[in-house]
């Protein structure tokens, strides 16, 4: 037998702090510098999104083309999407999960280290390969980015070919988080931290990371079918060779519908923890919350073709997936009631985190409901592809997904920096935000209802006074994110020193370390009673 | 994580994961731009020298990578909590695979039951069919496609019973002999083990051989190719990434073997070879559908 020739770096180094320069944020196995990578990656794409975002209200401002010809505008809509939902929103919570997770269930670290960094580390490969698509000849995507083929596939530029293997970079990223996140939860907590004495951010991340690993292979599958019927020769959704361009719709929605709640359950977690601090309350129904979160998540994988009413599928498909996403109203509704009962005749203060949270369920409720409506066949044929679409998603992922994110990060950036932000400032981000947001989305429930298409840039002349207000609510919205900007460099750089427990209602491990923690918690795993 | 069953290792600072990341860059965006490159008709491309540049670093980081945990592990650094989370790993890993085989699977169904049946005037559809396609009949394997001048339908269909046949019984009996090694290794049986395990070796490399010994005979003598609508697209697409996922089970079991020779494992501590075998018993499973859903039926 040979003997083992060990160079691992020194496992002694732990008791030290992080190393020193660039290189620390390459190599680094530390889940706190991970979790800051991903939450300043996912900051950047979030501006990077927004400037799209941006191109695309200006272009719509007013009726007739002004800005950009409509070949570049279907590029923004599309990258857009994509990058909003692969690039910032996923990332920003799995860089949540690698900062809160370890230290909420009294873990030394994720379970698996360096692999929790290659996760990280493929993403701005990816969203270099993806943005370059824009500067490719025949231009980006420009087909959505629900990618519809043949859209995608016969009709799509040769840059599509990059977009494909951006995605299958992006859902390796994924899955490996993914299972890191399983692995931790399930072998790392602290002796005597039961299953059901974990927060609910941890428990919303398990049911998260189970949907990732279902569904992220599935779009997989799907994008390796468009390669090979883009190169290949291969008829998957051409009719012509009998295949069906609406089997990509089942296929991509499969992985689409889970795909939207991967983008909410961690709110959900986030929510569930800062309500009860502000609300000096302990969670109304905590086992309720759990078992509605995982009933949620399993309805996600049967209610997919709810996106596709109007594409033709059988009469008893419609009533089906119909019926089955109403039924999603019902563990939503425990949601939004135990959050409500929380704050019913709590001590309630209404610092930045808790703003943010409020105005999560009150406005992700909206988005709910107008969810709701949408989830009816044959309203939805009215519906369908209509900024009506458009309010409704951008209800439940600005203030859903965004807000929880913002709420999470006021929440605990004393924890991260050892400061206190500024709370004026913070405020005055919310407010800002909050108005920005309702200017930008709710003029489009009206427009949709009016029969204003999504994704077209020129529209009917009744629709310019409600686009107007959404342009200028979406550069309110936009601009008032360099504000936050401004308020996390001001808090990392100084401010007043947070305590180890900076919120007096707050609960859980990560209020025991001190502020900032240490670069190393609970390598020693605490007591959990 | 001081427990009674020790302490969690946490690794050092590691360099593999952003070679990893540039290797996987290069060899997707070379692997883009070969794709573009023979679309397009370009002729003296050079964009395989970036897939290759990043398949060679892939291999160096799967290498060196490999080459760490297997010495951490045989440095004793790793506790029972440290195995759990191996097991864990691997088994949702693995559960990742199921679920890219049931999207393919499900677009086998699908094509089946729905779509070409749809095409053929079933269903609400009807109309599809009469001004489409009228000729069109629902069949299945669909040698007829609905645009056969677009897409030429196959000629002849595999016996599955040929050449399926002989792989089943190949990869089934590598499952079993590849459970022999394992009680071989468990009972300390060193010798047996080596045996059983280049036994299951053979008898992948021989499903492989005959896997493109079909599929020569498919291009040759059937005209099934991947052009050859649905029918051709499932076979290939199916058959195709199981082959691939073989590949890399004989990879990793080839890397056992070698590891066996080395002296590494004891009877009580051998996961990468657990790990790996169940990797092989999931693609023996995934190959049983495959040939009752993609040749028998």
């Amino acid at each position: 037998m040979t003997s083992a020739t060990d160079t691992h770096g020194g496992h002694d180094d732990h008791a030290h702090g992080p190393a020193k320069g660039l290189m620390r944020w390459v190599l680094t196995t530390n889940h706190k510098d991970i979790g800051s990578m991903y939450l300043w990656f996912s900051f950047i794409m979030f501006l990077t999104g927004g400037a799209m975002a941006m191109i695309i209200r200006a272009e719509l401002f007013q009726p007739g083309l002004h800005i950009v010809e409509p070949a570049f505008f279907n590029q923004m809509t599309t990258m857009h999407g994509l990058i909003m939902v692969f690039g910032a929103v996923m990332p920003a919570f799995v860089g949540l999960a690698n900062w809160m997770i370890p230290m909420q269930i009294g873990a030394p670290d994720m379970a698996m280290p360096r692999m929790n960094n290659w996760s990280f580390w493929i993403l701005p490969f990816a969203a270099v390969m993806l943005i370059s698509t824009l500067f490719m000849e025949g231009g980006g995507p420009n087909f959505g980015w629900t990618f519809y083929a043949p859209l995608s596939t016969d009709y799509s530029p040769p840059s599509t070919t990059f977009f494909i293997f951006a995605i299958h970079m992006l859902g390796i990223s994924s899955i490996m988080g993914a299972i890191n996140i399983i692995a931790t939860i399930l072998n790392l907590r602290a002796p005597g931290m039961t299953m059901m004495k974990m927060p609910l951010f941890v428990w919303t991340w398990l049911i998260t990371a189970y949907l990732l690993i279902a569904v992220m292979p599935v779009l997989a599958g799907a994008v390796t079918m468009m390669l090979l019927d883009i190169h290949f020769g291969t008829s998957f959704f051409n009719a012509g060779g009998g295949g069906d361009p609406v089997l990509f719709q089942h296929i991509f929605w499969f992985f689409g519908h889970p795909e939207v709640y991967i983008m909410i359950l961690p709110s959900f977690g986030i929510v569930s923890a800062i309500i009860p601090a502000f609300a000096r309350k302990g969670l109304f129904g905590y086992t309720s919350m759990v078992y509605a979160t995982a009933s949620i998540a399993f309805l996600s994988f049967i209610v997919w073709a709810h996106h596709m009413f109007t594409v033709g599928i059988p009469l008893i498909g419609e009533l089906f997936f119909m019926y089955a996403t109403m039924l999603i109203a019902v563990p939503t509704g425990v949601k939004v009631f135990n959050w409500v009962t929380t704050m019913f005749r709590g001590s309630m203060t209404f610092e930045t985190p808790m703003l943010f949270s409020i105005a999560f369920v009150v406005l992700f409720t909206i988005g709910g409901f107008s969810g709701l409506m949408l989830s009816i066949a044959p309203a939805d044929f009215q519906y369908h592809d209509t900024y009506f679409v458009v309010a409704h998603f951008h209800y439940v992922l600005v203030p859903g997904a965004i807000f929880a994110i913002f709420a999470a990060c006021y929440y605990w950036l004393p924890k991260w920096t050892g400061h206190m932000y500024d709370e004026t400032l913070a405020k005055t981000h919310f407010w800002l935000s909050f108005i920005g947001m309702n200017l930008t989305f709710f003029p489009m429930h009206f427009v949709g209802l009016a029969g204003m298409p999504r994704r077209i840039p020129d529209y009917a002349l009744q629709f310019a006074n409600f686009n107007e207000i959404s342009s200028v609510g979406g550069f309110l919205f936009g601009t008032t994110q360099f504000l936050f900007l401004f308020i996390i460099i001001k808090c990392i750089r100084g401010g007043e020193k947070a305590p180890a427990k900076p919120w007096e209602g707050a609960e859980g491990l990560e209020w025991s370390v001190p502020s900032p923690a240490p670069y190393h918690t609970f390598t020693t795993p605490p007591d959990v009673k | 994580m001081a427990t009674e069953e020790g302490t969690y290792y946490v690794p050092a600072q590691s360099k593999w994961p952003i070679i990893a990341s540039i290797g996987l860059f290069l060899t997707l965006a070379g692997a883009g731009m070969m794709m573009n490159d023979m679309s397009a008709g370009v002729k003296d491309s050079s964009a395989h020298y970036v897939f290759y540049a990043g398949g060679l670093l892939m291999a160096w980081m799967l290498f060196g990578w490999f080459s760490n945990v297997i010495s951490e592990s045989r440095a004793g650094l790793y506790s029972a909590q440290m195995d759990r989370t191996f097991r864990w790993g691997m088994f949702w890993f693995i559960f990742s695979e199921v679920m890219f085989f049931a999207a393919l699977f499900g677009t086998l169904f699908y094509v089946r039951t729905f779509a070409v049946p749809w095409l053929a005037g079933e269903g609400d559809g009807a109309m599809t069919h009469q001004f489409l396609w009228p000729d069109f009949v629902a069949d299945w394997p669909l040698m007829v496609n609905p645009d056969n001048d677009l897409f030429v339908g196959a000629a002849n269909v595999v016996d599955p019973f040929h050449l399926p046949l002989i792989n089943t019984l190949l990869l089934v009996a590598s499952s079993i002999t590849l459970t022999f090694s394992h009680h071989a290794l468990r009972a300390n049986d060193r010798y047996k083990t080596k045996l059983w395990l280049i036994i299951t070796l053979v008898l992948g490399a021989a499903f492989l051989f005959f896997q493109v010994e079909e599929y020569i005979e498919a291009y040759n003598q059937l005209g099934l190719t991947l052009s050859a609508g649905i029918y051709g697209s499932t076979f290939f697409l199916l058959t195709g990434f199981h082959g691939a996922h073989v590949t890399l089970g004989a990879i990793m079991l080839a890397v056992m073997l070698y590891r066996v020779y080395q002296g590494h494992f004891e009877a009580e501590n051998h996961f990468a070879f657990e790990a790996s075998s169940w990797y092989w018993h999931f693609v023996d499973v995934v190959w049983v559908g495959l040939f009752i859903f993609v040749y028998i039926f």
